[in-house]
């Protein structure tokens, strides 16, 4: 009944909260560029270094930024005792975790599209390359699908922003391994071929299955 | 509650509700009957279940045992008897970065409101918030904000209205009004609401319900019931307990 409209309609909301607030954007946007500084700082004085271990720099900053973003899915529901009215709508319970996901990804990309011209710019590397795009494209995806059903069972635990990383970093580490193995043939200039394309292939099985999987649980991950 | 015959289904019934929180159990095998248009006021102390069987009602907990019927059909996860159930709450369910108008449009587009803007001003106009419609709600007063969860619960037109405890926070004036505007249209709508005021529910509701630590302690219909009568039979129900 009425999937889409209630997922695009749960997303803007999302989306125009957070223009209002600045509340996610802001702080994890600080937090990425500022990760990206430390290292940079650490490493800077040996280019080849620097080279080797900034997929890993890319992708710790994007994991924790993305679990500060994923963190604020659910919990202005919870602290505004709005999530209730979102289960009393008509809305099926699948199209409140999608739209709550889709509003997550539109604010990871919105980080990414900012922090990758700062990362290539503070560690000297062209991002602007296809299998580059792809790999975040994917590995962001399975990242916000899998941390928006963590994000709802964190929320009516008592620790709920502790809890998240702790429930969810593990589940989505083969994510983080792929992405990282990815972009770091990427940066090395490879092609679509080879080893590119089994990490992208797992990112793609990753996201495939933790698309499927939370319309399976997602209904009962909201009760009390 | 109700004379509705057994070919009618009724509006709203219950049977056996039953709802634990681990060990505590906030409802007891709760059977209520409403009829269409009927109008039922729930009383009882704190902690006796009020809450617990306005959220069932609305879908939005789930029952440990026993079942609600929404005119006949069981309510369980179905999104399409929700969609004709209104709900105000303790909570408002609105969010406080966000103006009356895009609050009341969020729900709308949830519930799928056909023309939503003429219907956005027409609640608004009822409530008599029109002129803070571009408001962000965290400015709002308490009783501001109860009239504006009146006016989320109606923007869909329900057949069924849940109010828990509506006249908190409202002042005189507000409270008029709460009443004008949910027995506007009281033959279409059936109403089932809590309230610690016996002599305001006795004066619009067509049936009354006593819960006590979960269960059904009294029933009647309101025209067999008169002030003095209700609050004795609620101190007997409710353990001496008066509001």
């Amino acid at each position: 009944m009425r999937f889409w409209p209630c997922v695009l309609a749960i997303a803007r909301k999302d989306i125009l909260a957070e223009l209002r607030g600045r509340e996610i954007i802001s702080s994890v946007l600080v937090f990425a560029a500022l990760v990206l500084v430390i290292f940079n700082f650490a490493f800077g004085q040996d280019a080849e270094l620097m080279r080797e271990v900034a997929p890993g720099i890319l992708w710790v900053a994007f994991a924790f930024a993305g679990v500060l973003a994923l963190n604020r899915a659910f919990i202005p529901e919870k602290e505004e005792n709005c999530l209730e009215g979102l289960l009393g709508c008509p809305a099926p319970r699948e199209a409140i975790y999608t739209g709550k996901a889709l509003g997550s990804l539109a604010f990871m990309l919105a980080v990414e599209i900012v922090i990758l011209p700062v990362f290539a710019l503070l560690f000297n590397i062209d991002v602007f390359r296809p299998q580059l795009i792809a790999t975040t494209l994917l590995a962001t995806i399975g990242f916000v699908a899998v941390g928006t059903i963590f994000s709802a069972l964190a929320v009516n635990t008592r620790a709920r922003e502790m809890v998240l990383p702790i429930l969810f970093l593990p589940v989505v580490t083969p994510v983080l391994i792929a992405a990282v193995k990815a972009s770091a043939l990427s940066l090395a200039g490879s092609g679509w071929g080879g080893d590119m394309l089994q990490w992208l292939l797992i990112l793609l099985a990753f996201d495939a299955i933790f698309l499927v999987v939370p319309f399976l649980v997602f209904p009962y991950a909201l009760e009390e | 509650m109700s004379d509705t015959t057994a070919s009618i289904p009724y509006a709203i019934e219950t049977v056996g509700l039953t709802r634990s929180f681990g060990g505590y159990r906030a409802l007891r095998g709760v059977d209520i009957r409403v009829g269409a248009g009927e109008i039922l006021a729930v009383f009882g102390p704190n902690g006796a279940g009020k809450t617990t069987l306005v959220k069932i009602l609305a879908g939005i907990m789930r029952p440990t045992a026993g079942s609600v019927l929404i005119n006949g059909v069981e309510l369980g996860d179905n999104a399409r008897l929700r969609a004709g159930i209104g709900l105000v709450a303790h909570s408002s369910y609105l969010y406080g970065s966000l103006s009356a108008q895009e609050n009341l449009d969020f729900y709308a587009r949830l519930y799928g409101v056909k023309a939503r803007e003429k219907r956005i001003s027409e609640v608004l106009e009822m409530v008599g918030l029109t002129v803070r419609r571009h408001d962000r709600f965290a400015t709002f007063s308490r009783g501001m904000q109860q009239r504006l969860s009146l006016a989320r619960a109606l923007l869909h037109n329900p057949s069924v209205l849940l109010l828990d405890e509506p006249e908190t926070g409202l002042d005189q004036q507000a409270l008029d009004s709460l009443w004008q505007i949910i027995r506007w249209d009281e033959e279409k709508r059936t109403v089932v609401f809590t309230s610690h005021n016996f002599e305001r529910a006795l004066g619009v509701c067509s049936a009354v319900v006593i819960l006590e630590r979960g269960r059904v302690a009294f029933s009647e219909r309101a025209c067999n019931l008169d002030l003095s009568t209700l609050r004795q039979r609620y101190g007997e129900s409710a353990g001496a307990v008066k509001p």
